[in-house]
Order: C-alpha cells, then structure tokens, then sequence
C-alpha cells in the first residue's frame, strides 16, 4: 500500500510544478502594467509604484521570482491581499472550513440520496420507480447549478419560509469557532436552537451542490448493480438462504462500489466549481465567493492563491479516491 | 452477411439485421440512434432550438436591447396583467423576454458549438501528434494536459477570464482550453489502439507517410468516440458560459445571454419569478437536449466500436 501511495505521488510531482507555474503566470500574464491594473481607477505616483513593484517581487529577474514564490509555498507563505492587507493563507484558513463543510455535506447527501435512489431503480428494474428516478437523474445531471439555487430559494426560502437565503447561521447566535464547521461547532453551542439554525442554513445549499453528482451516482449505482446482480455469487448467496435485504446490502452494493467511487472522484471538480456558484448564490462564506470577490476586486494575490488551492485540493481528493479504490479493490494496489 | 432478399417487402432499416443487406453507414447509425426514444425527443427539441437560434433576427418580436420603459416587468401574457405585445413578459428594464431569450439562443448554441470546433480541431491535432510520436512529444503534451486538468472545467476558465478579461470571445476561448485535454487524452487513447492494428501496418509498409497515415488511417477510426466526447462538451459548454455569465464573468450585459439575465434578475425573484425561472428553463432544456442526444449517439455508435475492435 504504501508502495502504491509513492508511486502515485510521484506521477503528481510534475502536476504540481505545472500548477504552481499557472498560479504564477496568472499575475504576470494579465496585458499590461500588472500595478496599474491592480490599483485600478486609484492614480499612483512613482514612488508607491517602484515600492509596490518590489514588494510583490517584480522588478527581480523571472526565474527569481518563481523561485522566491514556490519557496514561499513551502513555507507556507501565499502573499498578501491587496485589499485588506492581511495574509492570504490566514484568510483561506478562515474560509476554507465553510466550503470544506458545505462540499462534504452536499457529498454526504448526494452519496445517500443517490445510492438509495439507484439501488431503489435497480431492484425495481422497468418499474415506474425506475423510470421516474433515471428520468429525475437526467434532468438533474442537466440542471444549471446557478439557476436551480434560485428556483429552490424562491420555493422554499420565499415562498414557504422554511429555510433561511444567505448565510452559515442566523445572527443572534455567537457560536465560538473551533473547528470551523458550524454543525460541529453550534453543536457544541449552549444556546438551543444553534445547531438547528445552522442546518437549515446548510441544507438548501448542499442540496443544490449535490444535485448533479446525485444524478450521477444513481445512475451509477444503477447500472453497476445491475451487472452484480446477475454475478454467480449473488445466485450462490441467495440460495444459500440469505434474506433478500442481506443479498443485496452486503454482497451486491459492496461490488457494485467500485465504479461508484471512480464517479465520485469525476465529480469532486464539478463540486469544487459548483462550490463557487453555489456560495455566491447562497452569500456562503466560503473559498468559492472569495476567489469571485477577488476577482471582482482585482485582488490577485488572492485570486493566484484561490487557483492554487483548488487545484492543489482537486488533486489531493483524487489521490484520495485512488488511495480508496485501491482498498475497496486489492487487485489494483497490486498491479503498476 | 446474408444476401440481400426481397428490399421492397422489408426495408433495411428496420429489418433485423440478419434478414437484409448490410445497412449503409448513416441508415445504421439511425437505427441505433432512433431506438433510444428520448434521444429522438431530444432531437426534435434541439432542431426548434436550433431554428429559433440561427432565425430570432426574424422571428423575435421586438429588438432584444430595446427598452420599454413604460412596461418594465411586465408578467407573461398567461397571468394577471400580461400583454399581448409581450408574449413571456418583460424584463426590470422592460426588455422582451422572448425576443432575448431567442438571441440568447443564438449566443449559447454558438459559445457551445464554437468552443466544441476550437477545441475538437487542436485537441485532435494534438492526440495525435502525442500518439504518433511517444518518445518525443507524448510526455511534454501529457504532461501539460495533466496540468490543466488538475483545474475543474470552471475554475480554469475563470483563470483564463482572469488573464483575458471577460467578454463573448474570451468565454469561447475560455470554455475551449478548458475542454481541450480531454480530446488531447481521448484521441490519443483511441489513436493508439489504432496503431498497433494490421491495417495501419500495411499502410505504413505500402509507403504512406506519417500526414497520410494519421489522417486517412487512425482518424476515422477514432471519430467514434470523439463524437460522443462532443456532444458531452456542448453541453458542459452552454453550461460554463452559462455560469460565467451568471458570475459577471462572462459575456456582458446588454447582450442577451441567458446566465447573463440570470444574474441580473436574482433582484427579482419575489416579485418577477418569471425573469429567473424562463432563461434557466432555456438553458436547462437546451442541456438536457444535448445530453440525450449524447446518449442516444453513443448507443448508436459504441456497438460499432465493439464490433471493430
């Protein structure tokens, strides 16, 4: 196993230099003078300029600065925001909790909702429950990310009033920060009714997230199960007297995991840009609304970070997915 | 194959095939296409969208830009307060809705089929480039599409509008490199299980050059599953410039781009819930047509794959 995990990281190492190098062409590839346009409207004289352009490193020679920028990575250090000076990993530190909450749940529902939905249509293959839940998956699997939030808030936020727009947790409750999850912290929170606020503020979000990779795992779920489901084993399990539910929870969905897990290593990128349009829909204070408020703000440090970071976490999650794959199925830890 | 029968009394298409004339390429592929019913369906809604994108100069009733103050969010004509005039209403500056939601038709198809052809063509170019030459080329190109496909589909778009600004052009380009190694990796694949095949050995040994080998040789062999990748990538592109427009990176307002009035309609949604839910039904109806149409392409040309290999 752990032969298997350096051989992967090995393969990664390139990657990871490539995506350093994009991150740090982001800066440097933007037409003209990178000050001027960072200042925007706000006029400089000489001396800010020559002072910006040595603060941010750019009056050295290129290699220089790559080499000075990736040093800083190692050490942690991901520059400054130009706009609220502060560091740019502290802010990511701050931030990344809530998208990494909003992700995981949408995953956690997705993961539930599909399974169930897929293996509901697969032992009831041809029903009208199978139709209805693949004719669900495609629409869902189409569905505008964007478009959806805003038909779901307009159903549920404005027109019953169950869950509330914007936001991680309605503001009369002070929940101290310590892990950064809200569920987990409000949890802990003494006032009552924290840790349901924060649900209901986590739910309408995570659902539209979800709502694609859903789709995709059922039907996934549907298809590969399917196939177990004819497997000589499965006939070998019945007839050993097994209760149907048994047959199908222990030997089939365990087999039939495989192609699922690849499905959602697929859609961990979708999630991540989905997490951009659904924490600026739902004003979800997350990495997603920074990166497009940075953007907005020709804050660019922070812009380069936001790249960074996602792609660095896009690439960690699929290690992540290989590194399972590999447990749920030996023969391809064993294999080069 | 058996000979062929009486044509007249059963037409080869819809035959079984063992009973008739080996079908024509096209007559085939329309079988298997035709039998997957939400395909066809899917079809028929793309054509109308089609229609409605290359005719709304004509057919839209009102210019797409043009204000009408005096009617600014005016509902469809179906509920209280509709007006002929404005058949889905108006927008919060009194803009048609239909009229955009046509030309918007025009900007979304064409960002999709425009960022497809700019990516297919490199793409392929590429793939088989990486394919032809393994020890030279192969591990340079790889090695850059692993890169850009460590960055899901928007976000590397949103590193290119960074760089590039937004705008129509630069969604397309966006939206292009974004799709570009996933045909880089799918051509090469395909063009390297073609390689290795007696075919492509007699070509070479009859003296075709490399040009002539890659093109008249591995390229129609490996169009198959690049078509599919297409339609998958038409789809994923209304999407993304859909998304751009809604995140204000994208094409820009006043043009009529439908994620583009979503986003300015989100103001709107308790008192003009048509402005947010018509252009979202455009795009979604517009993606599930493409993505159905997707599989019913796939079924009919996988089994050929099959049979091929």
């Amino acid at each position: 196993m752990l032969n298997f995990l350096l051989r992967r990281l090995a393969t990664l190492l390139p990657t990871l230099i490539g995506v350093t190098l994009v991150a740090f062409g982001l800066i440097r590839l933007v037409p003209g003078d990178p000050i001027a346009i960072m200042m925007g409207e706000r006029a400089l004289d000489d001396a800010t300029h020559a002072r910006l352009m040595h603060e941010l490193g750019l009056d050295q020679p290129l290699w220089r600065q790559y080499a000075d920028y990736v040093g800083g990575l190692l050490h942690g250090d991901l520059g400054r925001s130009l706009v609220s000076h502060e560091p740019v990993s502290h802010e990511f530190l701050a931030l990344f909790p809530a998208t990494a909450e909003l992700a995981l749940f949408a995953l956690l529902l997705a993961i539930v909702l599909g399974m169930a939905l897929g293996t509901g249509a697969a032992l009831r293959r041809g029903s009208l429950l199978d139709q209805g839940v693949m004719g669900v998956a495609t629409v869902g699997y189409s569905m505008p990310v964007f478009w959806w939030g805003l038909i779901l808030i307009m159903f549920f936020s404005v027109g019953l009033g169950w869950t509330p727009v914007s936001g991680r947790i309605a503001v009369e409750y002070d929940v101290q920060r310590v892990t950064g999850f809200m569920l987990v912290d409000a949890a802990f929170h003494d006032e009552p009714g924290a840790w349901r606020s924060a649900l209901r503020h986590l739910l309408l979000p995570a659902l539209v997230l979800g709502t694609s990779t859903t789709a995709v795992i059922a039907r996934m779920t549907r298809s590969s199960l399917l196939e177990v489901l004819r497997e000589d084993y499965m006939r070998s399990a019945r007839a050993r007297g097994l209760s149907p539910a048994r047959v199908v929870l222990v030997h089939g969905l365990r087999n039939a995991l495989i192609p699922v897990i690849t499905v959602i290593g697929l859609k961990v990128g979708s999630l991540l840009a989905g997490a951009v349009l659904t924490e600026t829909i739902f004003s979800w204070p997350g990495i997603g609304k920074w990166l497009i408020d940075a953007i907005a703000r020709r804050d660019y440090p922070v812009v380069q970070a936001g790249i960074l970071i996602s792609a660095c976490t896009f690439i960690a999650v699929n290690l992540l997915v290989d590194l399972l794959y590999g447990v749920v199925n030996p023969r391809i830890r064993k294999q080069g | 194959m058996s000979p062929p029968r009486d044509m007249n009394a059963m037409p080869a298409t819809t035959a079984p095939p063992q009973a008739s004339a080996p079908p024509g390429p096209f007559a085939e592929f329309w079988r298997g296409f035709s039998a997957n019913r939400g395909a066809l369906v899917a079809l028929v809604v793309f054509t109308v969208l089609a229609l409605a994108a290359l005719l709304a100069p004509w057919i839209a009733p009102h210019d797409p830009v043009r204000q009408y103050r005096e009617a600014m969010l005016t509902p469809p004509i179906w509920m209280d307060g509709g007006q002929a005039r404005f058949l889905l209403g108006t927008d919060e500056l009194g803009r048609d809705l239909l009229s955009r939601l046509l030309h918007g038709a025009r900007v979304s198809l064409g960002i999709g089929l425009a960022s497809v052809v700019l990516s297919l063509i490199p793409g392929v170019l590429l793939g088989l480039l990486a394919a032809f030459h393994q020890r030279l080329l192969a591990p340079v190109v790889m090695r850059v599409m692993d890169v850009m496909l460590a960055l899901p589909g928007l976000l590397l778009a949103i590193c290119v509008i960074t760089v590039l600004g937004p705008g129509l052009t630069n969604t397309v380009i966006a939206i292009a490199i974004g799709s570009l190694p996933e045909y880089v990796r799918l051509t090469r694949a395909a063009a390297l299980a073609e390689l290795g095949k007696d075919y492509v050995t007699a070509s070479r040994v009859a003296g075709a050059s490399t040009r002539r080998l890659m093109f008249s040789a591995v390229l129609p062999n490996c169009l198959a599953p690049l078509i599919v990748n297409a339609s998958l990538s038409f789809s994923a592109a209304i999407l993304e410039a859909a998304g751009l427009g809604f995140l204000g990176l994208g094409v820009q307002a006043p043009t009529a781009e439908w994620g583009t009035m979503l986003s300015s309609a989100r103001d709107y949604i308790v008192r003009a819930p048509w402005v947010v839910t018509l252009p979202g039904l455009a795009i979604l109806l517009s993606v599930l047509s493409v993505n159905l149409m997707g599989d019913g392409l796939r079924d009919a040309l996988d089994p050929r794959l099959k049979r091929a290999s």
